[in-house]
């Protein structure tokens, strides 16, 4: 009754007032909650897609937190598009199931989609359309019309700095006020969980970190969950959990601290003109395996605990100070992270630019 | 705690409606490709046909440039409903209809809302092409607008059903082209636009007597000219010719729904 009474109220509150209402309510109703178990934002549970004959998803199971920024980091046919468009509803769920704010997607298809707000990676405004028409359509799309959607256009456009642009067609508009208006778009209906898919690919940098910029003020001040694919480490960066993603398999997930810490204490690169010889000699001499890229060695295979990690340098300049050019020691990137869980380098393939 | 949420379905109807005609007005180029091509084929084809060669079919007070004026009127309708479906396919994979593909849309609402945007372009530009009839003599009633107006909706919707059809599961634009001319022109081709059934060699005959088109053309022919007998009688061309399009319209519009419903599927 309570929440219902505040969810009446909200609805003639500006548009930032109102998520806070709604979170209000949600936070009261949790809180009367006897058995206090806060409802996962997303739940994949063993989840297998194939087309045709190709498997994009093998078994694939994950949960995202309510109010995270989530990332589906992988390299291109890893399966995070095809996860992304089981999300959005854009494919039809084969094996395993989801759940989207305690929603089934197989039952209950029109309320997750209402929870849903969707940003495409390719542009899904009309551009012979101006801003203000862009948003009208999409309000009505949600069964959002009258006063209530005039106010909801207007708080978005100003929350993301757009209001003086509403009169423009969106062809007009340069790349990064597009993606800003997509983002209006897909929050117009105030959904629960934003999806994003490769959000910055396509962006100049300036423009990529304006974005992050409203991405993680959305997140702070309005509790939104997001959750995006990217193929971009640095990227993945900016989520405070991600799930690392390769041939359709789910091979690592945490903060990106966090996994990185497990990759190791440190990655050492020594660069050497007998790279082969070399690791030969430190695989006798030391007992440690390294990998080989090019003329440099990396030698990140086998733990090093934190308190040796200079002993390590030392050992190795003086073994070997006749064959190392030059050594350096570096806490993992993700990229170590992925070279690690798959034997592979990291391969940062754009292929849309 | 909260109200069911159902997918909506007259305000998404209304808006893509909307939408297709606010787009298509402020594409001029579309504009002139959908009425200019046409007249254009009116004019060139009927004069240069019309002195060739005479279709021994033709009633001696028609000239040729009168008898091609109602299968123009089906080209524009025709040519209307490919160019409003034929962006189906590029919406689809990026563009504005993959927001409404995840939004919660009963699929019946996207088919009806494309399908009366189609419509109404096809009808509008139909119409203005009406007011070149007096140039072939002609003349406007108001039982002539009426028949006129009534089978013009009846075609439109049936040609927009059709081209969303076969656009839908098009991968590519390239595709379609295909189509409109291996399947699409022929139809109209053959619904006795050009030349009539009753002049045309046995087995054109045949396709031509299967063509739904035939039947819509000859139903558009008597809203023009209603001859000796009333076009409000259940056996007069006009009536046949608007329910053989309807049931054609129906079934596409019905085809259309399960395919867009097939996508949304979860």
């Amino acid at each position: 009754m309570l929440a219902s009474c505040l969810a009446y109220k909200a609805q003639n509150l500006p548009y930032n007032q109102q998520i806070d209402a709604a979170l209000l309510v949600f936070r009261k109703f949790r809180s009367h909650n006897l058995f206090f178990m806060p409802t996962p934002a997303v739940t994949i549970e063993g989840v297998s897609y194939h087309y045709g004959e190709r498997r994009a998803l093998k078994n694939f199971s994950l949960e995202v937190e309510q109010g995270s920024i989530f990332g589906l980091l992988g390299p291109n046919g890893g399966g995070k598009t095809t996860l992304f468009k089981l999300l959005a509803t854009l494919l039809p769920l084969q094996d395993g199931n989801i759940t989207i704010d305690g929603h089934c997607l197989r039952t209950q298809g029109a309320q997750v989609r209402q929870q849903l707000g969707v940003v495409f990676q390719a542009p899904s405004l009309d551009k012979k359309l101006t801003v203000q028409e862009n948003l009208v359509h999409q309000g009505h799309l949600y069964g959002l019309r009258g006063e209530t959607l005039r106010k909801r256009i207007l708080g978005n456009l100003e929350l993301l700095q757009l209001a003086d642009r509403s009169k423009d067609l969106v062809e007009t508009l340069s790349g990064g006020l597009q993606r800003r208006v997509e983002l209006a778009k897909a929050l117009l209906h105030q959904p629960r969980l934003l999806l994003l898919d490769e959000p910055s690919t396509g962006l100049d940098p300036g423009v990529r970190m304006d974005l992050w910029n409203h991405l993680h003020s959305l997140n702070q001040s309005h509790g939104l969950t997001l959750l995006l694919t990217t193929h971009l480490l640095d990227e993945a960066e900016f989520c405070n959990r991600i799930a690392l993603l390769d041939a359709g398999e789910l091979i690592a997930e945490g903060s990106p601290d966090q996994l990185k810490k497990d990759a190791g204490a440190e990655t050492i690169r020594i660069e050497t003109s007998t790279p082969d010889l070399l690791a030969e000699s430190i695989r006798i001499k030391l007992q440690l395996e390294s990998s080989r890229d090019g003329r440099t060695l990396i030698l990140q295979n086998s733990p090093i605990p934190n308190s040796g990690r200079f002993a390590l340098l030392e050992n190795l300049t003086q073994n070997f100070s006749t064959e190392i050019d030059s050594i350096s020691a570096s806490r993992p990137s993700l990229e170590d992270v992925y070279r690690q869980k798959t034997g592979r380098a990291w391969k940062n393939t754009e292929v849309h630019s | 705690m909260s109200r069911p949420v159902i997918s909506h379905f007259w305000l998404p109807m209304i808006t893509l409606w909307k939408r297709e005609v606010v787009r298509f007005l402020r594409q001029k180029n579309r504009v002139i490709g959908a009425l200019a091509t046409p007249i254009l084929f009116w004019a060139l084809i009927g004069s240069g046909m019309g002195t060739a060669f005479r279709p021994p079919s033709l009633p001696v007070d028609q000239d040729y440039l009168e008898y091609f004026y109602p299968g123009t009127m089906l080209m524009i309708v025709l040519f209307t409903a490919i160019f409003s479906t034929i962006s189906i396919i590029e919406d689809r994979r990026e563009g504005f209809l993959q927001g409404v593909l995840v939004a919660p849309v009963s699929p019946f609402s996207i088919v009806l809302g494309k399908i009366l945007g189609g419509t109404t372009l096809a009808v509008g530009q139909s119409l203005l092409f009406y007011l070149l009839a007096p140039l072939v003599g002609l003349h406007f009633s108001f039982e002539g607008v009426f028949l006129v107006t009534v089978t013009l909706v009846v075609l439109s919707v049936a040609l927009t059903g059709l081209g969303y059809v076969i656009a839908w599961p098009m991968q590519s634009v390239q595709g379609f082209h295909a189509i409109m001319n291996l399947f699409l022109l022929p139809l109209w081709l053959l619904s006795g636009a050009l030349f009539a059934l009753e002049t045309a060699k046995g087995w054109i005959q045949w396709i031509m007597f299967m063509n739904p088109l035939t039947y819509g053309l000859r139903a558009l022919r008597q809203a023009f000219d209603p001859g000796p007998s009333s076009p409000f009688t259940w056996d007069s061309p006009w009536v046949v010719g608007n329910l053989v399009m309807l049931v054609a319209g129906m079934i596409l519009v019905a085809m259309a729904a399960s395919m867009t419903q097939r996508t949304f599927r979860t």
